[in-house]
């Protein structure tokens, strides 16, 4: 009996008028916990009831307390009849479980129709008293921490980061049980809330009691999804990473902690060159590692799905850590070993982070993904439905007693794909995936899982508690080269897992980087960039045979490959054309549908200093002799280099650059270096084959053979820049900007577009989903216009199939403004600085002066004999990607690595740049007045409601994050019958999202909080039917509740308590506690 | 390639107020599009029609949804849907019970009724105002007449508290909901060089001294809850106003009034001797107003006869304003030396207000 809930309703107001004789009505209120139900009085004829009841009190299990939403119901009494539902409202009481969090749950909720939306809100205040009890089994996990943040939240240290949680429960759809032919579709509605409701308490208590025995505190990185299989059931799943968190103490301890990040990166000093480190050097490269597999759901053994296992788990590892042991010197491998042990432990060593403690990354090695397609099968099972439909509905039955395959099916498929993933990243010589995450595409009774992630090095510190010696730990400090070090290659070079050019380390000169490097990760703090980033994406659709069951899995199972490989190629391609070098926050997504398969991959282009300039791209026609054809082709290489020099100057990527006489000689220094190393550790010397110094740039070629590769061509070149004050990435930070101003817009864009079905060609569907994705951002832009300079971050794309010929993209994203005068200063400031730095760089390190050489992009064609020499199988491999349809995709793994040497580029000039896009100039007075207005508000708010931020970042410009609430997880599902009354699809899907969000700030707002970070829409499901006047969408949509409080206003009361400062709820004068 | 659905939401409701304009006036989205292309924004932003058209089309659902919570703007303030800060609000609520100086007068002073509505199709036609514009401004009149016909207390401060517009606005309507009260007859041709402001102008004047709410500090009566109303004038004062009949009626009293402006105004008036020749018809004429009021048909005139017994007469005979005003002033003043009248009290209620008003409808 460890808890005690009293809830109190106090009041409502704006009630629908429910007796159409009085235009009044008589509401009453059910409040209803486990199997408890008290009741108020009815307050009779009025639309703004004052019930102030007294206390109803539950005594109820902690365990319960974590899993049951508080359900509290508004009736219209009626004396003849059946009461009516007015709507309900669910409370979830999980932050009053922790002790940091929320003490009362106090405000005003809307109160929520699943036909008729809102209608009217009702206040009700919420506590729990909390017995301890010490000594029981438990089963409850009450204490643990949720955030959905992914990287440390900004008011705690991280004391040990234990890894990978996840867990997945399995039930019913109620929209799929017999009983909804007899039910309402209100009924049902409401079942499937409540059941989700339930199922997303008991996963956060499973994972809770991981954590437990792991000995953390916290899950950071929380991610639950839902996986709506239709007839074979409803699957919550949720991965997150496990922690032991401290709460930095007094305020003043933090302050420098949980700034913004434009604090943060002031903070971070001018890299400097750092000391040679021994440890054995490698670049990487943005090397994706796929797997597909294709099983129907009954076969349980584990197939070795994929055609590349073999590069996984035994023969990599051993080399990996041999050679490290081998060239590294003791300390490498004393590093290597501690690491390992402290991962080995691990199942998973998988992280769902994508930001990290400094000096937790000493190492990214690239991109693993695995997918896989499953094939759902029905279960049939009447007994149990039964029971479902009956006595025990409101609570969660155990699926194992009816169907014990289930749960284990879908833990087995997982279990695979991250086994694959985690041999990939071992392949690439890492011992550690970061930026982890998971997702599902589900089309009738198929289902492609998707995993992904960035293989990594960690710094051991973080993961093991006290077993690191202090003194390695700080030699570990000591040598980790600050701003480039995550770029050096984490494998070995000799054993290379797939061909990539490597080269010395652009900033320290010490360590081998790859040409290009792609990550699912957030860019470091302290990554010396170049210029700003921008989003990148790649934008496919590839069409499909209708088909059933297996030979549709089949199909999917042989598509794959084809599209991945397309999305790899358009996005290397994209970034060339913007000049950068690197991708940040990676996600691509895979959606099937009855007819075709969608690929999306959006990603922040940057240009890291570290690794070398991208080449450019070359056109290469297949009839040279032609002559208005050759002509063409030239045109369309003008354009193209136009672009590139455009880019390059609307990103302001201008690195100091080397001139090709230069070049010979720093090189052959560090190449010495390195084979002094080498001979040390007796290795063979082979480093003669990377041959660094050819002063040739191998450009990036496209060969034009057919209209395809035209069509590939054109809209490489329609992507229009966003209009001039624009910035946008999928990123929480933007490259390059860094004074934000406290002025932020959070929004939801949904767009589905029906495709004439006449004539569909891969082509066209291309062109319809390119113009989609582009019109959109435009329209983006054009809202948001008010705002500039502004920046676009954290934009989130997600395209689902719901029908045949329907398209849907939703966005979401939050639109952040910035001090323009200020960016401009900047920089100047900092050109100047970088040039400054780069002389000295190059006078004090590299004893020879800088030359600046203008003209940045004199296009070489490719040697032909290089490709020879290179990629014997690249002549194969291109005309494989075209005639994708037709290849038996057991072949790709060689093709893979085919095109992976095609694709590489190499230098042409030694291009040097140790530009850091660190602001040190504070500017107080913008930020200021842009507060003051923001503060200026809340006093007329006097009567009205309290404002609530919400963005998908896990910070709020300008603010300091004094106090998480904790986790914000709503499911929400909304009916109509009367479409075109409600303004068609679009007045109705507008309606619900800005419900959607009026729920959720009233729920921070009853916690006390004034915003919500790293918000995300998981899921919005739209269906209709507008035959029949018909439409439903769900929406899962999740966060952390936080108080925050304005940078300035700290100052000016920084002696006073933080937290009494940010009381911009007036939830209502009446309350009484 | 169409698209089926297209929506935008913010946490933070985006008002375009160029858009607010164009739907408050009462334009479809396809006009509201080619409107907003022709004032150069596609120029400006480098923005497709498509994207305007997109973008219109939002904010007019926006529209759409707060409508419903302007009807009552509290609702506005207290509602959680929509995240709108107060400066938003405040230009929402009065941009939306703004109305045209056109379409006020035609509807001036009429039954707010159904009947009057049907009117509202040749009032958009007369005016050039759509008519779905017309439509938002005849039921914010009702609607604001509803709320505050049976209020006590101020009218204006009741209007606004209740519909939280600026206190400018909140005059306007209260004239517009004393006028559709007394059903004040505003539209016969020869009150057609009246202005809104005009009208405003002297129903603020006989809101503050003709109505029971006027009596204020002393009221008569102060359980009766009917009473105490700015929106009724008050029927005593004009069941009294038969007593000033005397002033025209006794002829030796008219004659002493006469001599008395005359002796005053001598030599300072350009047009005295039109004044002397007039003085006992313009008496006639106000009094005779006065007397009558006790009637509602007449009350329903008073503009009509006011503009036809006074104004006229002084147009036709080329008086300055600066004449009527010390006419006006003299006459209302002499009457104070007259032994034999003993309704002063009531004399000063009734031309105070009327000397007002009379100034202010004195003109081309």
């Amino acid at each position: 009996m460890p808890g005690k809930l009293k809830v109190k309703i106090v009041a409502g107001r704006h009630l629908p008028v429910m007796d159409r004789a009085s235009d009044l009505t008589d509401a009453f209120v059910e409040v209803k916990f486990g199997n408890t139900t008290f009741k108020t009085d009815v307050y009779l004829k009025s639309l703004n009831p004052q019930w102030n009841s007294e206390w109803f009190k539950f005594e109820v299990d902690d365990e319960d307390l974590q899993d049951e939403p508080l359900q509290i119901t508004v009736l219209d009494h009626d004396t003849y009849s059946a009461n009516d539902a007015i709507g309900k409202v669910y409370i979830d009481i999980d932050p009053l479980l922790y002790s940091e969090a929320a003490t009362v749950i106090s405000g005003w909720f809307p109160i929520y129709d699943t036909i008729h939306g809102i209608r009217g809100e009702i206040n009700v205040i919420v506590k729990v008293d909390l017995f301890n009890d010490l000594n029981r089994f438990r089963q409850s996990s009450c204490g643990v921490k949720f955030f959905c943040t992914t990287s440390i939240p900004k008011c705690y240290r991280a004391v040990i980061i234990h890894g990978f949680v996840e867990e997945l429960v399995v039930n019913e759809d109620p929209e799929y049980q017999w009983i909804d032919r007899i039910r309402t579709p209100r009924a049902s509605n409401e079942a499937r809330q409540r059941l989700i409701s339930l199922m997303s308490g008991e996963l956060q208590r499973k994972i809770g009691l991981k954590v437990l025995e792991m000995r953390g505190n916290a899950v950071v990185g929380y991610l639950q999804c839902f996986d709506l299989e239709g007839e074979s059931g409803l699957v919550v799943r949720a991965i997150g990473t496990a922690c032991t968190l401290d709460k930095l103490s007094s305020p003043a301890a933090f302050l420098p902690a949980c700034n913004s990040p434009s604090k943060e990166m002031k903070e971070i000093p001018f890299n400097e060159d750092p000391n040679p480190n021994t440890h054995s050097s490698g670049p990487s490269t943005p090397l994706k590692n796929q797997t597909y597999s294709f099983s129907p759901s009954k076969s349980y053994s584990r197939q070795s799905s994929s055609s590349d296992t073999d590069l996984s788990l035994t023969p990599k590892t051993g080399m990996g850590s041999g050679s490290a042991g081998k060239e590294g010197g003791p300390f490498k491998a004393l590093l290597r070993q501690q690491t390992q042990s402290a991962l080995e432990q691990r199942e998973f060593p998988f992280f769902t982070l994508t930001a990290f403690p400094p000096g937790f990354l000493v190492h990214v090695g690239g991109v693993v993904s695995a997918r896989s397609v499953k094939l759902l099968d029905r279960i049939h099972n009447p007994a149990f439905v039964g029971i479902m439909g009956n006595t025990r509905s409101y609570k969660l039955l155990d699926w194992n007693s009816f169907n014990a395959d289930e749960p284990e099916t879908r833990d087995a498929w997982w279990a695979e794909i991250r086994q694959e993933i985690k041999s990939h990243a071992k392949a690439l010589g890492c011992h550690a995936v970061v930026g982890y995450s998971e997702s599902t595409s589900i089309c009738e009774e198929v289902c492609i899982l998707s995993a992904s992630g960035t293989a990594a090095v960690l710094n051991p510190r973080f993961l093991q508690d006290g077993t690191v010696e202090g003194c390695l730990e700080q030699r570990l400090e000591e040598n980790l080269p600050v701003g480039c070090g995550f770029c050096h290659i984490p494998y070995d070079e000799l054993n290379m897992p797939f061909p990539a050019h490597l080269t010395y380390c652009y900033n320290c000169r010490k360590q081998k980087v790859p040409d290009v490097l792609f990550t699912t990760i957030d860019l470091p703090t302290d990554a010396a960039v170049v210029g700003k980033g921008c989003l990148i994406q790649a934008r496919l659709c590839r069409l499909k045979k209708k088909a059933q069951a297996e030979a549709n899995a089949t199909a999917i199972s042989n598509l794959l490959p084809f599209m991945e490989y397309e999305v790899h190629t358009q996005l290397m391609n994209k970034l060339k054309l913007k000049g950068m070098n690197a991708l940040f926050g990676l996600r691509i997504q895979i959606t099937v549908g009855e007819n075709m398969l969608m690929g999306l991959a959006s990603a922040t282009g940057v240009y890291l200093a570290a690794l070398p300039t991208p080449g450019g791209i070359q056109i290469a026609g297949k009839t040279p002799n032609d002559g208005s054809y050759e002509q063409h082709i030239s045109h369309m290489q003008k354009k193209i280099n136009d672009t590139i020099a455009k880019n390059k100057e609307l990103y302001e990527i201008n690195p100091p650059e080397i001139s090709e006489e230069v070049i010979g000689s720093p090189i052959p220094e560090p190449r010495q270096r390195s084979r002094l190393l080498r001979s040390q550790s007796e290795s063979s010397d082979e480093v003669i084959e990377l041959d660094l110094s050819h002063g040739k740039k191998d450009a990036f070629v496209l060969e034009i053979d057919d209209t395809d590769a035209m069509e590939d061509v054109h809209s490489l070149l329609t992507d229009v820049p966003p209009p001039s004050g624009f910035y946008s990435c999928n990123t929480e930070i933007m490259p390059g900007i860094n004074n934000w101003t406290s002025e932020i817009q959070m929004f939801t864009s949904v767009r589905v577009i029906r495709l004439s079905s006449l004539n569909l060609t891969n082509q066209a569907l291309n062109k319809n989903f390119n113009d989609l994705c582009e019109n959109l951002l435009k329209s983006l832009y054009f809202k948001l216009r008010s705002m500039i300079p502004c920046c676009l971050c954290h934009v989130n794309f997600t395209v689902s199939l719901p029908e045949d010929e329907l398209i849907q993209v939703t966005v979401t994203a939050v639109a952040i403004t910035f001090d323009k005068n200020q960016a401009l200063q900047t920089i100047k400031t900092h050109v100047e600085k970088s040039l400054q730095r780069a002389s000295t760089d190059n006078e004090e390190l590299l004893q020879f002066p800088l030359e600046l050489c203008s003209d940045s992009l004199p296009p070489h064609p490719f040697p032909p004999a290089k490709e020879h020499l290179e990629s014997a199988s690249s002549n194969s491999g291109i005309p494989a990607a075209q005639r994708a349809t037709s290849v038996d995709y057991s072949s790709f793994a060689d093709r893979c690595s085919s095109w992976i040497e095609l694709i590489k580029l190499k230098a042409q000039t030694i291009r040097r740049g140790s530009i850091k896009t660190t602001v040190t100039v504070e500017k107080a007075s913008p930020v200021a007045e842009g507060n003051f207005r923001n503060r200026s508000a809340p006093p007329c708010a006097n009567s009205t409601v309290g404002v609530v931020k919400m963005t998908p970042l896990s910070f709020i410009p300008g603010a300091k994050i004094t106090k998480y609430l904790g986790i914000i997880n709503m499911f929400f599902i909304r009916e109509t019958t009367s479409l075109r009354e409600e303004g068609g699809v679009s007045g109705f899907l507008h309606a619900f999202i800005a419900e959607v969000f009026a729920m959720v700030r009233a729920h921070v707002a009853a916690l006390g909080g004034n915003a919500v970070v790293s918000y995300i829409m998981k899921q919005c499901v739209f269906m209709e039917n507008p035959n029949k006047n018909q439409a439903q969408c769900l929406i899962n949509v999740s966060g952390d509740a936080v108080v925050f409080v304005r940078e300035s206003d700290l100052e000016v009361i920084s002696t006073q308590q933080p937290t009494a400062n940010c009381q911009p709820l007036c939830t209502g004068g009446e309350v009484t506690t | 390639m169409t698209n089926e659905l297209d929506i935008f939401v913010g946490n933070t409701t985006l008002i375009d107020e160029d858009v607010y304009r164009l739907w408050l006036d009462g334009y479809s989205v396809s006009d509201a599009v080619a409107r907003r292309v022709r004032s150069g924004i596609l120029e400006q932003t480098g923005a497709t029609a498509a994207v305007l058209q997109s973008d219109t089309m939002d904010h007019y659902r926006t529209f759409h949804m707060l409508e419903r919570l302007l009807h009552a703007p509290p609702k506005l303030l207290h509602q959680l849907i929509f995240q709108i800060p107060p400066s938003r609000q405040a230009l929402l609520i009065e941009r939306y019970y703004a109305f045209d100086e056109a379409f006020v007068r035609e509807v001036l002073g009429k039954k707010l009724s159904k009947g009057t509505k049907k009117d509202l199709d040749d009032i958009s036609t007369k005016t050039g105002i759509t008519l779905k514009s017309c439509r938002r401004q005849f039921d914010n009149f009702k609607r604001v007449f509803k709320v505050v016909e049976e209020m006590r207390g101020s009218l204006v401060d009741n209007i606004q508290q209740h519909f939280l517009l600026s206190d400018r606005l909140s005059r306007d309507y209260a004239a517009i909901v004393f006028f559709a009260n007394n059903r004040f007859e505003t539209g016969k041709k020869k009150l057609q060089y009246l202005s809104f402001g005009d009208f405003a102008f002297c129903a603020e004047l006989m809101i503050q001294n003709w109505t029971l709410g006027a009596v204020g500090e002393a009221p008569t009566n102060p359980d009766s809850q009917v009473d105490d109303m700015d929106v009724d004038l008050d029927k005593e004062f004009l069941q009294d106003l038969k007593e000033l009949k005397v002033l025209v009626a006794d002829k030796d009293l008219l004659d002493l009034h006469k001599s008395l402006v005359c002796t005053a105004l001598r030599g300072k008036l350009s047009v005295f001797s039109e004044m002397e020749a007039n003085f006992k018809n313009l008496s006639r004429g106000l009094v005779n107003v006065a007397a009558k009021l006790i009637h509602n048909k007449d009350v329903r005139d008073l503009f009509v006869d006011l503009i036809e017994k006074f104004v006229e007469p002084c147009r036709s005979d080329h008086w300055p304003l600066n004449d009527v005003r010390l006419f006006l002033n003299q006459y209302s003043a002499s009457v104070h030396s007259l032994d034999g009248f003993r309704h002063q009290t009531l004399w000063d209620r009734y031309m105070g207000t009327l000397r007002g008003c009379l100034l202010r409808l004195y003109h081309d």
